[in-house]
């Protein structure tokens, strides 16, 4: 099929992202990788949650002195909203509107970066106090995890703005709506292990 | 690869029905994205008020929970049609994540 075909609010399918093959496989693989992208969170929520608090004997540091809540409090909301500014992009995607989608999708970019700069501080921060990734078998897997989340925000972004740019001026396509939905699906996914990290790494962490 | 992807053109009434219905799905949406709000924000001041840990954890982690499946069926899409076989792949993936965790603990715990 001709995937420059040019589509009308009227004519634009129900599921633009599954119309064509590619499209179908597209949403199928990319859910089989969302699948494989749980177990490796999983792991190394394991791990943290095996190796919390251990380290060498007189470690000063643990979960319930080291962490502040303020901070991740923020990051979470910023995260949480720029899944719902995903939600947008992907409502104006339904209707057609090919710039409403990229404006929702520039918001969606800015909270990104809004929270990779909270979570750069953050870990500037610990590695000021001496909280470096070598310092324990606590540190290191808490920056394995908490840093594994923070390389899919980079990914993340940087996937959504070379989408953003190269379609900037093609307008949509059934070539490039399953792209865009891929990358809003992997977009919530981070906020979904933000949601365990929050939980797990953070709030159990104060309350010991 | 599907060469002859069917074009068809709705009348004016299905298209007000449909901007409709989307119109109706994002005010669902935006529900969710409040309850999701609200819910962190109960786990949020529970551990900040300082409550038992053994009530809190359990309450933390179910609100999360909650919370994750509201991601996944609305933002994600997994309550539309056609989302049997993610489905399949996600409860796979969250069976061996369950296993993970608690071989784990217990290789800590008791080891």
């Amino acid at each position: 099929m001709d995937f420059n075909k040019k589509y009308t609010p009227q004519t634009w399918p129900d599921h633009p992202e599954q119309v064509t093959l590619e499209g179908k496989n597209k949403f199928l693989g990319f859910w089989l990788f969302l699948g494989g992208e749980t177990v490796l969170f999983a792991s190394l929520f394991a791990t943290y949650l095996a190796l919390k608090n251990k380290g060498p004997s007189g470690m000063e540091f643990s979960t319930d002195t080291l962490f502040e809540l303020p901070l991740v409090f923020i990051m979470t909301m910023i995260l949480l909203t720029s899944s719902l500014t995903s939600v947008y992009a992907m409502y104006h995607m339904k209707n057609h509107n090919f710039r409403g989608m990229q404006t929702w999708l520039a918001i969606t970019v800015l909270l990104g970066f809004a929270f990779l700069g909270l979570e750069i501080y953050e870990f500037n921060h610990y590695v000021h106090l001496g909280f470096t990734y070598g310092q324990s078998a606590f540190s290191s897997s808490f920056f394995t995890l908490v840093g594994t989340h923070g390389l899919h925000v980079v990914i993340g972004l940087g996937w959504i703005i070379l989408l953003m740019l190269r379609n900037a001026k093609r307008g949509f396509s059934l070539y490039n709506a399953p792209k865009y939905y891929t990358a809003s699906l992997y977009w919530h996914f981070i906020d979904v292990v933000w949601v365990f990290i929050f939980t797990v790494v953070y709030l159990m962490g104060v309350v010991g | 690869m599907s060469h002859d992807a069917q074009v068809y053109v709705r009348s004016q009434t299905e298209f007000e029905y449909i901007k409709q219905k989307r119109r109706k799905d994002m005010r669902n949406q935006i529900t969710t994205f409040g309850i999701m709000i609200f819910l962190t924000l109960i786990s949020f001041t529970a551990v900040a008020a300082d409550f038992s840990v053994y009530l809190i954890v359990p309450v933390i982690l179910l609100l999360a929970a909650i919370q994750v499946v509201l991601q996944l069926y609305y933002f994600m899409h997994m309550s539309e049609k056609n989302h049997q076989v993610v489905a399949f792949f996600l409860y796979s993936a969250v069976m061996l994540a369950f296993t993970f965790i608690l071989t784990f603990l217990t290789i800590i715990w008791w080891g």
